[in-house]
Order: C-alpha cells, then sequence, then structure tokens
C-alpha cells in the first residue's frame, strides 16, 4: 500500500495524518510538497490534512486548491484513487470542486476544539465500512471554518445519493443539516471536518479514528 | 488599469460576521441597522487590453466561490 500525505505551507496535521498511515499500513506515507506536480507512480491513497494552508488567505483551502500538486490529486480522484481530506483538506476538496459545497466560518463564530459524537451515516463506503450505520463515534474537531454550506437541492441529492458519510450528534459549527463528512458521486473521495488521526490511539482518548484508517487502507481484520 | 472586484455573500447564505458586526454596531448604541454583510474588495491593476472574459474568468476560478458567492467586477 503507497500513501501519499500533501503538505501545503501552513499545514499542521501532516505529521499527524503520517503517523496512523504508517500505523496501519506498516509503511510511511510520501509527504508530497505543493509545488510537486506528480505523486510518486503507483500511489494508492492520497490524504490532505488538516491545517491553515497559505494561512487561510482568501478563503480557507482556496489557494491549496489551485496549487500545481491539486491537478495530479484531481486526476487521481478520476481513475478512482481514495482521496481523504480532512478538516483543512476537506476545505481544499470543496475549494477544488472536488466535493460539493463550501466551509463557511462557523455559526458562532468560535473556533470549535473538542472531541465531538459523530453519527455514522454511510456504513458502506470504503472509508466507514468498519462502522455500522447510525453507530455514534467519538471523534475530535478542531476548526474555525466548519461550517458546511451547500444549497437545498444538493443538499437532498447527497442525502439522497447516501454520500453524506457523518453527522454531528450535536450541533457543533451551524452545517447544513449536520453535516460533518461528505463523499463524492464515486464514493472514493471523503472529506471530513473531524480529525480520525487524532483518534487512533488509546493515549489519544479513544479509536475511533482508527478503524477509518483500517476500512479505507484494506487491513480489516 | 485599474479594475475593482467586489464579493459578496449571496442572498440567503448566512453571514456570521456580517451579525457580529451588526451586534457590535449596536453595542456602541447605532440604532436603526437592519442588517449588516460582510464582503470583500478586491482591487485588480490589469493590462489595459485585459478582456471582460479573461476578468470574468479570474473571479469564477478563484476570487469568488461560486457555490456561496457573488461578484460583481467594476472598470474604468
Amino acid at each position: 500500500m503507497k500513501t501519499a500525505v500533501i503538505v501545503f505551507p501552513g499545514s499542521n496535521c501532516d505529521r499527524d495524518m503520517a503517523v496512523a498511515l504508517e500505523q496501519v499500513t506498516g509503511r510511511a506515507p510520501a509527504m508530497v510538497w505543493h509545488r510537486d506536480t506528480d505523486l510518486p507512480d503507483g500511489t494508492d491513497f492520497i490524504a490532505l490534512p488538516g491545517g491553515f494552508s497559505y494561512g487561510d488567505y482568501l478563503r480557507s483551502g482556496a489557494m491549496a486548491a489551485r496549487s500545481p500538486i491539486l491537478r495530479s490529486v484531481a486526476d487521481a480522484a478520476g481513475r478512482g484513487v481514495p482521496v481523504l481530506g480532512v478538516c483543512n483538506g476537506f476545505q481544499v476538496l470543496t475549494e477544488a470542486q472536488l466535493l460539493p459545497g463550501a466551509l463557511m466560518r462557523n455559526a458562532g463564530l468560535n473556533f470549535v476544539c473538542r472531541t465531538v459524537p459523530l453519527k455514522v451515516e454511510n456504513s458502506q463506503s470504503l472509508f466507514t465500512a468498519s462502522y455500522n450505520a447510525g453507530e455514534e463515534i467519538n471523534i475530535p474537531v478542531a476548526h474555525h471554518d466548519g461550517n458546511y454550506f451547500a444549497d437545498a437541492a444538493t443538499l437532498d441529492r447527497i442525502e439522497g445519493e447516501g454520500r453524506v458519510a457523518f453527522r454531528y450528534a450535536d450541533s457543533v459549527n451551524g452545517s447544513a443539516r449536520d453535516i460533518a463528512g461528505v463523499l463524492n458521486d464515486a464514493g472514493n473521495v471523503l472529506g471530513m471536518m473531524p480529525h480520525p488521526e487524532r483518534a487512533i490511539d488509546r493515549a489519544h482518548g479513544g479509536t475511533d479514528g482508527l478503524r477509518l484508517f483500517e476500512a479505507a487502507l484494506g487491513v480489516l481484520a | 488599469m485599474k479594475v475593482n472586484v467586489y464579493v459578496t455573500l449571496k442572498p440567503g447564505v448566512l453571514d456570521p460576521q456580517g451579525k457580529a458586526i451588526h451586534h457590535a454596531l449596536e453595542g456602541l448604541g447605532f440604532g436603526g441597522v437592519a442588517d449588516v454583510r460582510a464582503g470583500r474588495f478586491i482591487e485588480l491593476d490589469v493590462a489595459d487590453d485585459t478582456s471582460d472574459a479573461d476578468l470574468d474568468a479570474m473571479c469564477a476560478k478563484l476570487l469568488a466561490n461560486t457555490v456561496i458567492e457573488n461578484y460583481r467586477i467594476e472598470r474604468p
């Protein structure tokens, strides 16, 4: 399993993501710099980490979505390579139009940093197959711009197509319909504001995030 | 040539920053403010022969996120 973590100036969860990928696959991921134009040959899983790429200039994720490496990420996503975007990575995926909607300033205006309960909505995707539908899991969030927005027609469509992967069990940031994670239409791109890579060890206070990586990386017991 | 671009949230999109500014204005004693919407103003210095189509593409591809924002281009 060859994994890659895309690193932007201002990424700050790239090493946490690398630890999670190495723990599950037994192999360190390639750390790919935003100015690179190509992913390593044979990359079969791509992670976009959390952070504040380009200082959140213009809009969160806006500059990163136009960086050279994102063209290769989009090509790989189009070929069916799994792509996971967490927090700022989710913002980048929406700005790159690989996922629908946009992430706006939290409705309460405050930065929210705590572990929150999530409801697993779709347990059939390659990222969520280790969970049971309707199961409640606990994953940390840490964001200022996590307020998911899409127009009503788009929300109806993604709900109807089972593309809402996770919902907040309680309102966290004002997100439309409490959506916390969204899949693309092919199901191989997942964006989510909560940080599964921060819940992979009992020392983190929980291991609910580990199961996402185990499912996505094909190492389910 | 100086071109002004105004990026504003679409009607109906919640604007928490506008709401906070509104509350602050009320806190300063300014009554009679019905609503506040915050946007972004971008000043471009471009070649005189820049086409309307190019300016429009700059807005649609980067300066505005058309999922949530409208834009207006003002050229001299």
